[in-house]
């Protein structure tokens, strides 16, 4: 299309033949793309002399965080532990329940191709659905509280690691599954003991990567309603009690970079 | 005994390292359990999901076709287009940055403290940056375009360091033996290398600062997450199910573009 419309220019080399060269295709990209930002800056009411008037009040919000209220961290422990539990539980659980939906989504295991279909779509849908969305919708379901938040968590587990792990059942080497079907083990069986041990450190990575990430999603579940540390912060955020969000960032910071550290220590260790 | 069972007996016996770890999981595991109070589910719950699923099955389609400003299709677009200004924002503001960031280019001390200051960017949650910019710039989808820059900015300029950090410098003393000018060397000799992995990174976090639009909104930063909030508590659910329909299919398309763009810009 784009080559009949701008046609390829002739270049004559020194021996005689023609060469064609295909037209540069950034010009076109940089018009969309500016298009893009133009037709977004409308659609968004993007005001730059309001940043430039009002870009001060987020910093004097920082500022008011700095010191943070050292009084405020006893109330916390008890909702960063909260926080902490509903993702090891919801980590913990998806990723366990991601093994059979992950065996069934791979197409070199089950030859019946509407179950790989239904598996995969069904993983897709569940990995699309925003954590804080399907926080909200457990929220009406199993009322306000952390089985709510934990509910969100583990279907979020079970979308990431299902997906991931479903990939590599697929480039596992078959040789060892096709050698124990021949032998007459049963397709479970030889999948436990063929395909199973060369994807576990992978599976294993893969859900405390996600556990990592389940931390941070979980800090931030409270807003909803779904229990955790974030209720706090949006209380404090709301009260403007700037000097407690400030406690409870600092608290979170820790917090995550205690347990990547843990987790990335595992991680080096299984590959 | 014979020669294959000697060899399975030979293999070194990692069993009680497995066994501490998986008690130690389950310690963690049960420990946990005692956070599900499941006194708060109540009677209704299950009504509530059978509604869930009617809605979904049975969307409000006028409203999901509506291209008015109320409607799920203008709302879409408006959680793209704060998307998009948002990663590009945040991409211009994450080079100085990885730049200022990697190890190559400036001294040490300058990238350890620029490090630490992204370390700190990133793990703030997104929606505290919404509440901060709420008050800031009020509510609606400017809010959501500052705050989508900023949180894009820490994983940007990571991954942007990551690059930068790789960089191929022979090429540079090679154009320096031809005599090549600081700017043609900056032309021909970086910006070839880095295009390609900084387009490719800057369409991944579009994909993912699209989920992050979809939920900013419950803040009151623009896009689709208010209107989602209000249908719910007003127990709307034919509504409900409509937008998250048209969530889905849009989060889903864009994954798709973003695969397949990300596939063609990285194996040329």
């Amino acid at each position: 299309m784009f080559d009949k419309i701008f046609p390829p220019k002739q270049v004559v080399l020194p021996n005689g033949k023609t060469v064609s060269e295909k037209r540069s295709r950034t010009p076109l990209i940089f018009v969309t793309v500016l298009i893009a930002v133009y037709l977004s800056i409308r659609f968004t009411n993007f005001e730059f002399s309001l940043l430039a008037k009002r870009g001060h009040e987020f910093f004097a919000i920082i500022n008011e965080m700095i010191p943070p209220k050292w009084e405020y961290l006893p109330h916390l422990w008890q909702p960063l532990l909260d926080t902490i539990m509903m993702s090891i539980l919801g980590s913990v659980l998806g990723s366990l329940v991601a093994v059979p939906i992950a065996y069934l989504a791979a197409s070199n295991i089950v030859k019946n191709k509407v179950i790989v279909m239904v598996a995969r779509i069904f993983l897709s849908i569940l990995r699309t659905m925003p954590t804080l969305v399907s926080a909200l919708i457990a929220t009406f379901i199993f009322g306000l509280g952390t089985l709510a938040g934990t509910i969100a968590i583990f279907l979020f587990t079970l979308a990431y690691v299902g997906k991931l792990l479903y990939e590599q059942i697929e480039n596992a080497s078959m040789g060892a599954f096709e050698a124990m079907e021949s032998i007459g083990i049963t397709r479970i069986q030889a999948f436990r003991y063929a395909i199973f041990p060369q994807v576990l450190p992978n599976y294993l990575s893969t859900s405390l990567f996600c556990f990592e990430g389940n931390v941070r999603y979980a800090a931030i579940l409270g807003y909803v309603g779904a229990g955790g540390i974030g209720l706090l912060l949006d209380e404090g955020l709301g009260w403007r009690d700037y000097a407690s969000v400030g406690m409870i960032l600092l608290m979170l910071a820790i917090t995550v970079f205690l347990i990547e550290t843990v987790s990335e220590y595992f991680r080096k260790k299984l590959i | 005994m014979n020669a294959i069972e000697k060899q399975l007996y030979a293999k070194p016996s990692k069993n009680s390292y497995i066994y501490v770890i998986s008690a130690v999981l389950l310690g963690l595991m049960i420990w946990s359990l005692f956070v599900i109070d499941f006194g708060s589910m109540e009677e209704s719950g299950w009504a509530i999901a059978k509604n869930i699923l009617l809605g979904i099955v049975t969307p409000d389609l006028d409203f999901l076709l509506d291209f008015t400003t109320q409607g799920v299709m203008y709302l879409l677009v408006e959680t793209i287009a704060i998307a998009f200004l948002g990663t590009i924002l945040g991409a211009m503001l994450a080079i100085p940055f990885a730049f200022l960031s990697a190890s190559n280019v400036v001294p040490k001390p300058v990238a350890f403290i620029t490090r630490l200051l992204l370390i700190f960017i990133r793990t703030v949650p997104s929606l505290v940056y919404g509440l901060m910019f709420v008050r800031v710039a009020g509510q609606g989808p400017f809010t959501g375009v500052l705050t989508i820059a900023l949180i894009s900015i820490g994983m940007l300029a990571k991954l942007f360091v990551d690059a930068i950090e790789d960089l191929d410098t022979s090429i540079f003393e090679s154009m320096t033996s031809i005599g090549c000018t600081t700017f043609e060397k900056i032309r021909f000799g970086i910006v070839p290398q880095l295009i390609a992995i900084f387009l490719s990174i800057g369409i991944y976090r579009f994909d993912m600062n699209l989920r992050e639009a979809s939920i900013l909104g419950l803040v009151g930063a623009g896009g689709i997450g208010a209107p989602l909030i209000f249908a719910m508590n007003a127990y709307r659910w034919n509504e409900v199910g409509s937008i998250l329909i048209g969530l889905v299919i849009l989060i889903l398309i864009v994954e798709l573009w973003s695969n397949y763009m990300r596939n063609k810009l990285v194996r040329g």
